[in-house]
């Protein structure tokens, strides 16, 4: 996504990304991003939450129009009422045999599908 | 409050982890740039066309290639769950979490923004930048004809 924004507007389109993944879009290089600090899945505000997907939506856009040099960035306010440890339980590491099996059944399954 | 490590998840340090736990050794190349470019946005919001992009799918089974759709009536669900996003934290039911077609048609009703695009579009997430550079190139073509002033990106 980070690469299409670079695109559009090297093509004459500005962009603005709203999202989670702050160190990915921050490596890439972007115009402008509004960083949402909430679970992947969930760039515009929390699921459910339509008042504060608003807030940010606007606050984003308002981010957006007042940017006068690439690589912008603004962290919004959110507010995350579910787990407090979804940081940590995104592609936890917790059980590293699990892991390895899971590895070992898609490289199976791959190689399966190959032949 | 002080603490003794950032607060916000790497995603490039966890990706590379996890797939290395899975007995992946080759771990991805993130594409990087110390520069951006940059098309001013002279418009005031109110005059604003905007359109949206997705990763997101119409169906399951979408072709691997660009997409574009109308952005109303914004459709009632989307595929999402060939993507990597945080599946036990939170849920992509609610369309307003990261597909906003319908907060922004209420914006344009509302005079905050001059009006929602027509079409959104989307790109499916793949590895190849050449290949993301092409399908780029069909959404502006979409966007240039649909008269786009601004395009929100909104990955899951």
């Amino acid at each position: 996504m980070s690469l299409t924004a670079r695109y559009l507007e090297a093509n004459g389109i500005p962009t603005l990304i709203i999202g989670s993944a702050r160190d990915i879009v921050d490596e890439v290089g972007v115009p402008r991003f509004a960083f949402t600090d909430l679970p992947l899945g969930n760039p515009v505000g929390p699921s459910g939450d339509v008042e504060q997907q608003r807030r940010l939506l606007k606050a984003a856009l308002e981010f957006a129009h007042a940017t006068v040099l690439p690589q912008s960035s603004v962290v919004l306010p959110v507010e995350w009422t579910g787990a407090e440890d979804w940081r940590e339980s995104y592609m936890s590491l917790a059980d590293p045999e699990a892991l390895a099996a899971a590895g070992e059944a898609r490289r199976a399954e791959q190689a399966a599908r190959k032949t | 409050m002080t603490k003794a490590h950032r607060t916000f998840v790497s995603y490039i340090d966890k990706s590379r982890e996890y797939y290395a736990a899975q007995g992946y050794d080759a771990p991805y190349k993130w594409a990087t740039h110390t520069d951006a470019p940059f098309t001013a946005l002279t418009k005031p919001l109110s005059e604003c066309r905007v359109a949206v992009i997705t990763t997101a799918s119409r169906t399951p089974n979408d072709p691997l290639e660009p997409y574009t759709a109308p952005s109303q009536p914004a459709p009632a669900s989307m595929a999402t769950n060939h993507l990597s996003w945080h599946k036990e934290a939170t849920t992509t039911d609610d369309l307003g979490a990261f597909l906003p077609l319908d907060h922004l048609q209420a914006f344009a009703d509302e005079g905050i923004v001059g009006s929602l695009a027509p079409r959104f579009a989307g790109i499916p997430t793949i590895y190849s930048q050449r290949r993301t550079n092409r399908w780029a190139e069909s959404i502006r073509e979409w966007f240039a004809e649909d008269g786009v002033d601004l395009a929100v990106l909104t990955p899951l």
